[in-house]
């Protein structure tokens, strides 16, 4: 009666050679008794959740090696968002991180049969993404671009090649596609099943009906596991409780934030047809009609991503009602309709049924991973946002990886639970944002999206006069940025219209506050910056910090340093300016999706010390930015100060009055290699300070930008950002900031020898400017981050930022040129001749580009410059 | 002076750019119609454009438009006889050669046809709502610009109940806003006890507050005029105080109040416009009020009794729903027309044997004139020396304005008209739901049966349809989708609606053949420009109360 999906599954369950291998103490089935087995008192890993996440971290961990690991599961295993799972594994990813996970999957599940005699049911079927429209068919290409660099065959076709690989699919309205071959599916509870026999091989105890209550944490750690059937003592806790995640987290008395939130999502199982469908006819995905479609026992099974999804369990539920949900037909005709229009010839198919298995969706449509920032050994690997199977071998890998060494094999900052806080985890944010989240699925991918809903949470007290002033907002760690300003009288495209892999229609918007800032003066509030200050009564804030930071910060009284915080291997954990306010405090400044990860980082790092404080003080100051050869007279005209570089060098901080406000920090740094001044203004004076800027400004011309203005800028001057550029694979030697480490500055500090081993033996990859030559701004796409880099003709790395210079009247991209033998693949060292001696091409989208590549700045561009050039280059950057 | 709000807000692409040609230049309504194919064309023309100006339809061609103010002549060449147009039509939409689309979209037809729309619930007390009405909606579409239907509706606060009607104007929109400004003052003076007539006229004598009569439940569109106040209220004045002098002691008749008060105030506008006035404004509003005409379909709500007074063409209509569900129409007015035989029976028996022939002819009265009572048309009422002799003396123009000075033939015997009511009293019963008012813009198009089952089913929530459950039927997704298609079709125009009266509208506007409602055709419908809106449609008022059958049926056990 019910699908044949969990047939197997029940079969498989209650195979006996199954339970010889899980459940080896168990006298009689379970069913009969729930449970033979009593839990141990004590474990060194505790996974909560029996779905594709919890087995597959299971799996990872014992093939590490660590073998004291129990799985609970509250039902039966595999029998959550698993089971209902469409079993497609795709490959077809945006996010680099993502579609190396895919791909590990693949290959996991490719050979997850043989390794373990359970049936899978893996079959190589391939995908093929449909376009409708110019704009996907662009999108797709990006795709394929890097799916092609990753060794990943993958071509885009043309729509009579698509009705050559599956004989239904009606192809008028198509203008291309993007076939996979190598993309498959899997029964996604047997596979799950299949990781779990593996493991418990492997020793890890299998425990199901028995659901966690909560975690008890002490000093900031896990310590034990409370079940309804007892305690498990434990030194992690890993939480895979899917959709069940964020209420985990949260019944604990030191909760856990892990924005997720459930919605239905719906798909059809139709009987087969007349002439059953051939079981390795490949997947189709018409992302414009919003619906997949894979064969399914000789017929097919098809669902989509509704434009009006419909989010269930804002209050939290019980597991029970999984089961219980109800088909909703007139929710899935306009599915029904795109499936027909798609494929006509299935009218006269019979209907199955229509399955309603609610999927968890997270703020930004990436899983989450990693370490909580408040519990040690609490981990976290949810929220798939319906993509669960795909990346389910990968994530559980990195996880794995993460637990056992302390970090993954890649960069994972993008899917790192530490990108959230608190600040993402009301019911009622999260609630609207899925209800935006899963329509995108399959919404057009293009550059400068924002989310629309769950805005306007964190806001700068200026922001209502901002608006005011034809201010547009993107959002960033729920703090609302300016974008640009539109100027009265002019009107910009709809949302909608407004998507492009074009030329903007904010190109000569941000063109005017460019120039501003080139010629005159600028104000940009950059108010949502992290902001820490750390203070000791003796000098246990200096010495903490100069072992925690690569630069040194034993530095006068009233100077900035740029520093990275920088990790083991001297990946950037992050990178941020610190100054030094007195002899005992310093005031330091990160990117704003710092707040929760840095503050994790520090708190885990400094001594646990009372006479050593730190303090989160961002929401206490309001930054304003002035930038241009003009803000040192608007300054000086407010302060009665001499500001001059005799009196205020580079890199300066200091203490002032500006207007009536008195105590405005104001430092000598701008973070784009302008000239300039950063004001932090204790918020009750921001109006005050910003209305005494713009009147005292006027007559120098002065007007409000926006961060396109400021990304343009700085990417021009060749800064790197954290979280774009750098991050925990990149090492101040990759990146060209030699100067901002201090090998020899007297003690040691995180990194220094990875450093050290850098500077002897050279780096692999290397940051690198890139200046497209034959690129048509009006006409070609333009390049947005993630194309592949090619020199030679050859492949050797990825683009990580890009922007148009309306200095140079050129795009320019940022990225990491890698050295790979010709013969072996081997990664070799990079060295400046490498490349300078190289011909580049940059690929957007299929179509490659002339590009010439800088290891420095053009120096010609500072014609405004009044400082040491150094100095301020040295500065780092934020978007 | 009149507010029309509805179709002129969107701004037309077409419009404003080919006005000027539209008497001349013959290529250029081809492009008013690029969406209706020749095929429809005819159809619609079949269907709806028949000449909706018939309450005066044999004047000549310069009066056919009603307004008689300010018409340009351009206009009514262009809209006179329009089947010959839309022949030209037809013709010219082979010259046409990039037509212009044109669509309205769903939030823009939402938004005209909400743009009049209203909704009062009567407020709860303590928890509970005494009242036997629960609320109402009512709602205007326009189609002659300015509109000439008018609406009111007021709770008596003096006495019990709640006053609703509904007013359709002919010949301009004067009298019909006069009539829909002052007769529910008349009516509820008419209530009145004697003791509280007596207070109020007190009250005015010595500069005190008055009581407060009547609570008006208007929207904002729905407006009076300041100037005539103070000349409405001394005539008002002089009714009451009619009525204290003669006393006459009982219990007032609420179908007695009905007919004196709209005899009452007939008379008045007769008078005001014989007696003029100085201010010169004033002086030209009271003989376009009197020269103009307007039906009227009132309804008086008290517990469990239900007044219905109708002169004209107007009608009320009850929405009963049976035992078994469904639902069925009373029709609770007769309309005053040709086609009521009672009517014409009245009318020749108040004239000479000799008129006969000539009273109805072409199923109007005198040939002119649609319905055979009505309020103001002082044409029909006054003798041919007093026409003559206001027009004269009236302002120029008036004076200038071929209409009034035009004296219908076989004008022998006046008064051929009266505002005079018909008078239905109806005991509410608890499967009475609700009551529509509406004036004949709604009932040409509608079948009152289909208006009962419209309104009830949204009223009573049937559109919340069951969901659909496969189980162990064979169903093929082509079935399915087609049964989603459908449910959708008809689920889409009941959401959009959060006022019955709108929601009627819609389907009078936008039905198909098959009943559903068609957004294509609601949209063409509704893009038309206003010169044309007239040929496919009139008028529509729609006034839904809804009855609260709980205090009802409470009423019905209690008398029992």
């Amino acid at each position: 009666m019910f699908l044949r999906l969990l047939a197997d599954v029940r079969w498989r369950a209650a195979n006996p050679k199954w339970r010889r291998m899980t459940c080896s103490q168990r006298s009689t089935s379970s069913t009969a008794e729930p449970y033979p087995v009593s839990l141990p008192a004590q474990a060194q890993v505790v996974i909560c959740g029996g779905g594709i996440m919890g087995t597959s971290v299971a799996y990872h961990l014992s093939k590490m090696g660590w073998k004291d690991i129990v799985l609970l599961e509250q039902g039966r295993l595999a029998a959550g968002t698993t089971r209902f799972c469409a079993g497609i594994v795709s490959t077809a990813r945006h996010v680099s991180i993502e579609l190396k996970m895919a791909d590990y999957s693949n290959k996991l599940y490719q050979q997850l049969e043989q390794e373990t005699g359970v049936k899978t049911g893996y079959m190589k079927t391939g995908s093929i993404s449909l376009a409708q429209t110019q704009d996907r068919l662009i999108s797709l290409k990006r795709i394929a671009s890097s799916l092609n660099v990753m060794g990943i065959p993958c071509e885009i076709i043309t729509p009579k090649q698509v009705a050559q690989l599956h004989p239904l699919i009606n192809i008028h309205d198509l203008v291309g596609a993007m076939y996979v071959p190598e993309d498959a599916l899997v029964s996604s509870a047997n596979v799950s099943l299949a990781l779990a026999t593996a493991a418990s091989r492997n020793g890890v105890q299998i425990h199901e009906r028995t659901s966690v209550s909560h975690v008890s944490v002490q000093k900031g750690r896990v310590t034990a596991v409370e079940t309804d059937r007892g305690q498990i003592q434990c030194q992690y806790f890993v939480n895979c409780a899917g959709q069940w995640a964020y209420e985990l987290g949260h019944s604990g008395e030191e909760p856990v934030n892990i924005p997720l939130h459930a919605c239905e999502h719906f798909y059809l199982l139709t009987h087969p047809l007349k002439e059953p469908l051939a079981s390795n006819l490949p997947t189709i995905v018409d992302p414009d009609g919003r619906i997949y479609i894979r064969n399914w026992q000789g017929g097919i099974l098809s669902g989509g991503f509704e434009k009006n999804p419909k989010p269930l369990f804002t209050e939290g539920r019980n597991q029970l009602e999984i089961h219980n949900l109800q088909e909703d037909w007139d929710h899935f005709e306009p599915l029904l309709s795109a499936l027909l229009r798609r494929m006509p010839d299935l009218e006269a198919l019979q209907i199955m049924q229509l399955v309603n298995c609610p999927e968890s969706f997270t703020p930004d449509m990436r899983c989450i991973m990693g370490e909580s920032p408040t519990v040690r050994g609490y981990f976290v690997l949810a929220g798939m946002n319906s993509a669960g199977i795909s990346y389910g071998g990968g994530a559980g890998k990195y996880l794995a990886e993460w637990m056992v060494n302390g970090y993954p094999s890649e960069n994972v900052w993008p899917l790192d639970l530490k990108r959230f806080g608190a600040l993402q985890s009301s019911r009622t944010f999260l609630r609207h944002r899925v209800m935006e989240v899963m329509p995108l699925m399959c919404d057009l991918k293009v550059p400068r999206w924002d989310f629309q809903t769950g805005r306007q949470l964190r806001t700068s007290p200026l922001y209502d006069r901002l608006d005011a002033q034809g201010a547009r907002w993107m959002e960033k760690h729920g703090f609302e940025r300016v974008k640009y300003f539109v100027p009265p009288g002019k009107d910009l495209l709809d949302l909608d219209q407004s998507k492009t892999f074009y030329k903007p229609d904010w190109f000569d918007i941000v063109g005017s506050e460019v120039k501003c800032c080139k010629e005159a003066v600028c104000v940009i509030d950059m108010s949502s910056f992290t902001k820490f200050e750390i203070s000791s009564t003796g000098d246990e804030a200096l010495e903490s910090l100069q072992y925690l930071f690569s630069n040194d910060l034993d530095v006068p009284v009233g100077h900035v340093v740029h520093t990275g915080m920088l990790n083991e291997k001297g990946g950037y954990e992050n990178d941020c300016s610190i100054a030094r306010l007195s002899k005992r405090s310093f005031f330091m400044i990160s990117p704003t999706d710092q707040q929760v990860h840095c503050w994790a980082w520090l708190k885990n790092r400094l001594p646990d010390d009372s006479n050593l404080t730190m303090e989160d003080v961002t929401w206490k100051y309001t930054a304003l930015n002035l930038i241009g050869p003009r803000a040192v007279d608007v300054l000086s005209e407010l302060s009665y100060a001499p500001i001059t570089p005799e009196h205020f060098p580079s890199l300066f901080c200091k203490e002032m009055s500006v207007g009536y406000a008195n105590g405005i920090r104001v430092m000598s740094i701008t973070h784009t290699g302008e000239p300039g001044f950063m004001l932090y203004i204790p918020i009750e004076y921001a109006l005050h300070v910003y209305n005494e800027v713009m009147n005292m400004g006027q007559k120098y011309g002065i007007r409000n930008a926006g961060y396109y203005a400021l990304r343009s800028l700085r990417i021009e001057k060749f800064f790197a950002f954290w979280g774009q550029d750098l991050d925990a694979f990149t090492t101040p030697m990759e990146c060209g900031r030699e100067f901002q480490v201090k090998l020899e500055k007297g003690m040691q500090f995180v990194g220094q020898e990875a450093l050290l081993e850098q500077k002897q033996n050279g780096v692999y990859k290397r940051f690198t400017m890139f200046i497209l030559e034959d690129h048509d701004t009006d006409m070609d796409l333009w390049p947005w981050w993630g194309e592949p880099i090619f020199r030679n003709g050859r492949y050797v790395g990825k683009t990580t930022s890009s922007a148009y210079s309306y200095t140079l009247e050129r795009h320019v991209c940022l990225g990491f040129v890698q050295h790979f033998d010709e013969k072996t693949g081997e990664e070799l060292v990079v060295t400046t001749d490498f490349i300078n001696q190289g011909e580049y091409e940059i690929d957007i989208a299929g179509q490659r580009f002339q590009a010439k590549a800088k290891l420095y700045p053009f120096s010609s561009l500072f014609t405004h410059r009044r400082r040491k050039d150094e100095e301020e280059l040295s500065g780092y950057q934020r978007e | 002076m009149c507010v029309c709000p509805g179709p002129r807000r969107i701004a037309i692409p077409v419009r404003s750019s080919r006005l000027p040609l539209l008497s001349d230049a013959m290529p250029a309504p081809a492009h008013l119609f690029p969406l209706i194919r020749n095929c429809e064309i005819s159809r619609i023309c079949s269907t709806v454009c028949y000449c909706h100006h018939k309450h005066l339809c044999c004047l000549s061609s310069h009066f056919a438009h009603s307004h008689f103010s300010y018409a340009p002549q351009k206009k009514f060449a262009a809209l006179y006889r329009p089947k010959e147009n839309f022949n030209h039509f037809i013709h010219m939409r082979d010259y046409a050669s990039t037509p212009q689309r044109f669509y309205l979209t769903p939030p823009q037809v939402n938004s005209i046809l909400k743009a009049n729309e209203y909704s009062f619930k009567v407020p709860e007390f303590d928890g509970k709502n005494v009242s036997s009405v629960l609320g109402f909606d009512s709602n205007q579409l326009p189609a002659n610009a300015p509109i000439e239907d008018r609406r009111s509706a007021a709770t008596c606060l003096q006495t019990r109940g709640m006053l609703l009607g509904v007013f359709d104007g002919h010949a301009g929109c004067a009298c019909a806003q006069a009539v829909s400004e002052r007769l529910f003052y008349y009516i509820a003076v008419s209530l009145l006890p004697h003791e509280t007539l007596l207070e109020i006229e007190n009250a005015v004598e010595s500069g005190r507050a008055l009581l407060p009569i009547l609570q008006w439940h208007k929207h904002p569109n729905d407006y009076f005029s300041k100037e005539a106040s103070k000349l409405y209220f001394n005539s008002l004045r002089t009714y009451w105080q009619e009525l204290i002098d003669l006393n006459s002691g009982e219990t007032t008749d609420v179908k007695e109040a009905l007919i004196n008060a709209f005899k009452r105030l007939d008379n008045d506008i007769s008078l005001e416009a014989q007696v003029g006035d100085p201010n010169s404004f004033l002086n030209y509003l009271v003989l376009r009020v009197a020269f103009s005409g307007a039906t009227a379909c009132v309804a008086h709500v008290d517990g469990v009794d239900l007044h219905i007074a109708n002169t004209g063409d107007s009608r009320a209509m009850l929405g009963v729903q049976e035992e078994d569900g469904s639902w069925s129409a009373v029709n609770l007015s007769y309309d005053h027309n040709a086609q009521n035989e009672h009517e014409v029976e009245r009318v020749k028996m108040e004239h000479p044997k000799s008129e006969e022939k000539s009273l109805v002819k072409q199923d109007r009265l005198l040939g002119l004139l649609m319905p055979f009572r009505a309020f103001g048309d002082v044409k029909f009422k006054w003798s041919i020396e007093l026409q003559k002799r206001v027009v004269e003396s009236g302002p120029d123009q008036l004076n200038d304005n071929e209409y009034t000075k035009f004296i219908p033939p076989n004008y022998h015997t006046p008064p051929y008209l009266t505002a005079e009511p018909e008078v239905i009293h109806h005991k509410l019963r608890p499967q009475d739901k609700f009551l529509v008012l509406a004036t004949d813009g709604l009932w040409e198009t509608m079948h009152r049966q289909d208006v009962a089952r419209i309104v009830g089913e949204y009223l009573t929530g049937v559109h919340h349809q069951q969901p659909i459950a496969v189980g162990g039927y064979k169903v093929t997704l082509g079935q399915m989708h087609g049964l989603l298609t459908e449910r959708r079709a008809r689920i889409s125009s009941v959401f959009e609606d959060q006022n019955a009266a709108t929601h009627l509208i819609r389907h009078a506007v936008g039905n198909n053949e098959f009943g559903t409602v068609d957004h294509e055709r609601l949209s063409k419908m509704l893009s038309l420009p206003e010169e044309l809106a007239r040929m496919y449609r009139d008028d529509i008022t729609i006034i839904v109360v809804q009855f609260n059958s709980h205090v009802i049926g409470a009423c019905q056990n209690e008398e029992l």
